[in-house]
């Protein structure tokens, strides 16, 4: 059960590659953050060079998920067909101390009319889309 | 300070726009409406429309300047220029990349332009059904993050949240924009104007953002045309000489998924600085702003990175009164803008400051000599720019 309905866009790794680890990760169950090999800093979206030291080298780092709200936005009104009807869905920007705070987003599982807190500690769930054609899996999140 | 500077060396002599429709409604095409809107900038400053050599615009806009200079039967094309970017982060840029062009004699006579005919092509809005998304989008639509308001909204929410900014204070600038709009003949929203508790009532767009905090999409077109200062005054009505243009965005603005180290940001941390440098002006001496209301919040960012008030200061600062001509201490908007004039991209604030310039506005502040344009707040790159008049050469 996805938390938005079918129909939205399907993700797929952008053509020159460079997210490509990062949707195999999820399709697995890990969430997989892009580091640079040289001075270890994290970097969020995927990138081909490290903004601190130009450095092309990179590596995957499995992380742990652990996250929390830096921002969020409750969408009402249906920019999409398969929206149309469906109501509020909240939609949250999260830090992961784990990966030098980058940032990733999602939606926030749970009641749509929740109480959003800034501030607020989440974990990284998988939901996974076999049906879709080509299948994938997003990241989603949860309050802790 | 560099002696390498725009300010005083160009002028804005001819402003021109088609009607303003509601969007999907122009009865004419959209290139059509470009040419409209050229040629109604040539005969409001009274000049020959073959005399135009160049054309800038931004946000990809689909009127190629070389059809538009065969269409126009031009002896030469000297200048074309498109500013990179989404929305409307280059309106002032495409004046000030059109000036750069004129003052160091490119071209003698540029025009700057915009047309928007949403019936023809996709609305903004809207997003199309099913496909995938890659890139940048793969990370966002997914989520049901597709629209520019849900691309934005986290943004505002993180500098509300942080400067604990009240409600009330985008309000004001809906309210500011519906205000003036009234005066305004040929504003979208003319005859429709808007309270406090119809603004409180209305629909959540995406929170923060009420139907009224969110700009109208609009088809029409757009134009202005730029000389050299020498030249200024040969043309029909007061000049309105570019006093500063910048743009641009801070230090990792861009940074893919919603990663700008600085988040909660209109964008002009640095670019206001530039102009106000190279303008040689302070906030304090300008009369009157358009601020691109892409959304309020966007609106008050800008407001308060281009120094005109403090974060912490923007709750007592957005009251309405404060914000309407002719009398409010910081008159915003003042031909209703992209909220109530007409999403022309933003390109009616540039005339609108022009007018204020002149002493032709529908809201005019007495006086009006030092005139500020911002575009597109919270998007990259954005840009903005200072018209003055002669006095303040």
């Amino acid at each position: 059960m996805s938390y938005l309905p079918n129909g939205l866009p399907s993700p797929v790794p952008e053509n020159d590659g460079v997210d490509k680890p990062y949707w195999d990760g999820a399709r697995r169950g890990e969430l997989m953050v892009q580091r640079c090999s040289k001075c270890g800093t994290f970097r969020w979206g995927p990138e081909w060079i490290c903004h601190k030291c130009l450095s092309f080298d990179f590596d995957w780092q499995k992380v742990s998920g652990k996250g929390r709200i830096y921002s969020w936005e409750r969408p009402w009104h249906p920019v999409h067909p398969a929206l149309k009807g469906h109501g509020p869905y909240v939609v949250v920007l999260v830090e992961l101390p784990d990966a030098g705070n980058v940032r990733m987003l999602g939606n926030l599982l749970g009641d749509p009319r929740q109480e959003v807190r800034i501030g607020a500690e989440v974990q990284a769930v998988f939901e996974p889309h076999d049906d879709a054609q080509p299948p994938f899996t997003l990241v989603q999140w949860k309050t802790v | 300070m560099s002696d390498r500077s725009l300010r005083g060396k160009v002028a804005v002599v001819g402003v021109g726009e088609t009607t303003y429709w509601r969007h999907g409604k122009s009865p004419h095409p959209e290139f059509k409406l470009a040419l409209m809107a050229i040629l109604a900038a040539a005969e409001d400053a009274g000049l020959d429309p073959r005399r135009i050599d160049g054309f800038a615009s931004y946000s990809n806009d689909r009127n190629d300047p070389s059809r538009l200079a065969a269409a126009l039967g031009l002896p030469a094309l000297r200048f074309s220029n498109m500013n990179w970017g989404g929305g409307g982060g280059g309106g002032s840029a495409a004046v000030g990349n059109a000036a750069a062009a004129v003052a160091c004699g490119m071209a003698d006579c540029v025009v700057v332009f915009r047309a928007l005919a949403q019936g023809q092509f996709q609305r903004f809005g809207a997003a199309p059904p099913g496909g995938t998304a890659s890139g940048e989008p793969a990370f966002n639509a997914p989520y049901g993050v597709m629209s520019p308001a849900q691309r934005y909204a986290m943004r505002a929410m993180r500098f509300l949240h942080e400067n604990k900014i009240a409600p009330s204070a985008q309000r004001a600038i809906a309210l500011a924009s519906y205000h003036h709009a009234q005066a305004n003949p040929r504003a979208v929203m003319h005859g429709r104007p808007l309270t406090a508790e119809a603004y409180d009532e209305s629909r959540w767009i995406v929170e923060p953002w009420r139907l009224f905090d969110c700009c109208q999409e609009n088809d029409g077109a757009a134009a202005l045309i730029i000389v050299p200062a020498e030249q200024a005054k040969d043309f029909r009505h007061k000049p309105a000489y570019l006093l500063g243009s910048a743009q641009g965005s801070e230090h990792r603005n861009g940074a893919r998924v919603h990663n700008a180290p600085l988040y909660a940001t209109s964008s002009f941390t640095t670019v206001a600085p530039q102009l106000y440098g190279m303008a040689q002006v302070e906030p304090s001496d300008v009369d009157v702003v358009q601020s691109y209301e892409n959304f309020t919040g966007g609106v008050l960012m800008s407001l308060v990175e281009h120094g005109f008030f403090k974060a912490e200061e923007a709750n007592d600062f957005l009251e309405p009164e404060n914000l309407m001509a002719p009398k409010g201490r910081l008159p915003l908007n003042t031909s209703g803008g992209n909220l109530a004039e007409c999403y022309m991209h933003g390109l009616e604030l540039q005339i609108e400051a022009v007018r204020q310039v002149r002493g032709q506005s529908t809201s005019q502040v007495k006086d009006a000599d030092v005139s500020m344009v911002i575009s597109g707040p919270m998007v990259t790159p954005v840009s903005s720019m200072i018209l003055g008049s002669e006095a303040t050469l």
